[in-house]
């Protein structure tokens, strides 16, 4: 049993050259053009420090934490973004809450960076948009300890991120979300 | 007096040779960034030209590396080979306006050239210059390295093999000059005005000269002893640090005098109709001189990032079986012309006449052995190759 039929099947062969073709010059002056009108074409490079990459808004680059309107940390220490996290980068410490608008808070929220794999994956589990991931690329650190982001330092990276007016705050779901409000 | 005055040339010459060809490496980069719509080195002085200063300062301060298994004399001594067979090739080369060699008081007058009035200046060249593939072929050798080998090996069949059309094709010029001395050739086409120039009655001796010329730089489409890909760096693998830019220096050097050669046996060297005759001003000779030889290097470079590279055995059949038979054929032609007393611009339909008749025996279906089977066919068996 032949998988298609004979009169299907396309027979192609190599266009046979002619005599300007054999010559190769023309060919060749015409690959020169070519290369010569990219001399005169805008050009590409992005003098990088000087000149910042325009970034999509879904770019993922480094993590925040958001704040609600009151300015307290939105998590709600719910776990679901490190149980999704793959890389297992995410590090949280429940305590009870001492706002009574919710049951538990992070005392200690960890991000490995260097860990990270930058998959998004955290942003996509949380509940209620407490996390994000914003379009800073060009993180660095002298030590292993320096890029262990803690809950205050992504905090700020919160504050830095909305001050910049590149990653605005995008969340839709309520002050909190269902996961900590009882009578929801 | 005059020793003096040859003395200052040479070392101006030596200088300025080295440090055009550190500048073309710039030049080179900023070519290849501007053909790929990129900026190039920018960032080392005003448009980056002092990168030629941080590349050379990279190269002197790299340590003096040499493999464990390597011919360390050999090792040593190859690069230097390569840029003093270069060097020294340069040395016939009229860099600038030359009088007529014929007049009396030639050797009294300053001329731009270091040894001026040689009758055999470009044997001289071509002996001397084919002393680099001894830099390549040492240098691959005492690497004890196999890539470094394979790169050697290839050079050398590769320079060898295009040495012949190179030297056959300018026959015709020599023969329509009816001299090997340069300032000679120069004179003559300078004299003669802008239709004397030998790219009108030696056009294919111009293409041959030059692809030969590409070949025997090493530049690409020829650059096989070299590919990166496929021989890791080929002959100089194992090198680095100030022996590595020696081999670049001879190549850049080399590229240079071709670029001189080509300009002085068919563009008239430093005569252009109407800026520089016979009579101009000494600097008028030298911008015109100095920009046609800087064309022909910015055309090696633009080169260099469209023709991609040629295959061994296409690079072998190039020289072998395309290139010596039109010189060979164009060097009848001249011959003829030249016994028989026939109109010289006879040279200009007779060189085309040579090209599209090579084409069309390339063109013409070669013949397949009675024995030779089509690979695979389709229903009416028709073979799927192209006959």
């Amino acid at each position: 049993m032949m998988p298609i039929a004979e009169s299907e099947v396309r027979w192609v062969k190599p266009p046979t050259l002619g005599l300007l073709d054999r010559l190769y010059l023309p060919a060749i002056a015409q690959g020169l053009g070519t290369t010569i009108k990219h001399v005169f074409q805008p050009k590409v490079t992005q003098q990088f420090p000087e000149e910042r990459p325009d970034l999509p808004a879904n770019y993922r680059g480094l993590h925040r934490l958001n704040r609600d309107a009151d300015g307290r940390v939105k998590c709600v220490a719910c776990y679901m973004c490190s149980t999704a996290c793959p890389a297992r980068c995410i590090d949280i410490v429940a305590a009870p809450s001492p706002w009574p608008d919710r049951e538990k808070y992070p005392e200690m929220f960890v991000i490995d960076e260097l860990r990270c794999i930058y998959c998004g994956m955290c942003e996509q589990a949380c509940p209620c948009d407490a996390i994000e991931l914003t379009s800073m690329f060009d993180l660095t650190g002298l030590s292993r300890e320096e890029m262990m982001f803690d809950k205050e330092k992504l905090l700020s990276v919160f504050d830095q991120s909305v001050a910049m007016g590149k990653d605005p705050v995008r969340t839709r779901a309520g002050a909190l979300s269902c996961a900590s409000e009882p009578n929801v | 007096m005059m020793s003096l005055s040859t003395i200052i040339t040479i070392l101006a010459v030596f200088g300025a040779l080295q440090g055009l060809a550190a500048f073309l490496v710039y030049v080179e980069r900023k070519v290849c960034a501007f053909m790929q719509n990129r900026i190039g080195p920018n960032r080392v002085g005003p448009a980056g030209l002092l990168q030629v200063l941080a590349d050379g300062l990279k190269f002197v301060m790299k340590e003096e590396f040499v493999p464990r298994y390597a011919d360390k004399l050999l090792f040593i001594v190859a690069p230097a080979i390569g840029m003093v067979a270069a060097m020294l090739s340069f040395a016939v080369v009229p860099f600038g306006p030359t009088d007529n060699p014929a007049d009396a008081d030639y050797l009294a007058n300053y001329q731009f050239i270091v040894a001026r009035n040689i009758d055999i200046g470009i044997l001289f060249i071509f002996a001397v210059s084919s002393l680099t593939v001894y830099g390549i072929i040492l240098g691959g050798w005492a690497s004890n390295n196999k890539y470094s080998l394979l790169g050697g090996l290839r050079s050398s069949a590769q320079i060898i093999s295009y040495e012949i059309p190179l030297g056959l094709s300018i026959l015709g010029v020599v023969l329509i000059c009816g001299s090997l001395n340069l300032e000679r050739i120069i004179w003559r086409q300078a004299e003669g005005g802008l239709f004397a120039w030998n790219i009108w009655v030696q056009p294919l001796a111009f293409i041959l000269f030059m692809v030969s010329a590409f070949a025997e730089c090493n530049r690409l489409p020829f650059d096989l002893p070299e590919t990166e890909q496929e021989l890791v760096g080929g002959y100089h693998t194992e090198y680095n640090g100030m022996k590595l830019a020696f081999f670049f220096l001879g190549e850049y050097v080399h590229m240079v005098t071709t670029s001189f050669l080509m300009v002085i046996l068919f563009f008239g060297g430093w005569h252009f109709p109407v800026i520089a005759g016979p009579d101009s001003w000494v600097v008028f000779k030298l911008i015109v001189f100095i920009v046609k030889m800087s064309l022909f290097i910015i055309f090696y470079m633009l080169v260099r990032w469209t023709i991609p590279r040629f295959r061994f055995d296409q690079l072998m059949a190039l020289a072998w079986k395309v290139f010596i038979p039109m010189a060979l054929a164009n060097l009848v032609c001249v011959m003829i012309v030249k016994e028989f007393g026939l109109p010289i611009w006879l040279l200009l339909p007779v060189s085309l006449g040579i090209l599209f008749a090579a084409g069309l025996v390339v063109t013409q279906p070669a013949k397949r052995s009675p024995r030779y089977q089509a690979p695979l066919g389709n229903a009416s068996g028709e073979a799927l190759l192209p006959q």
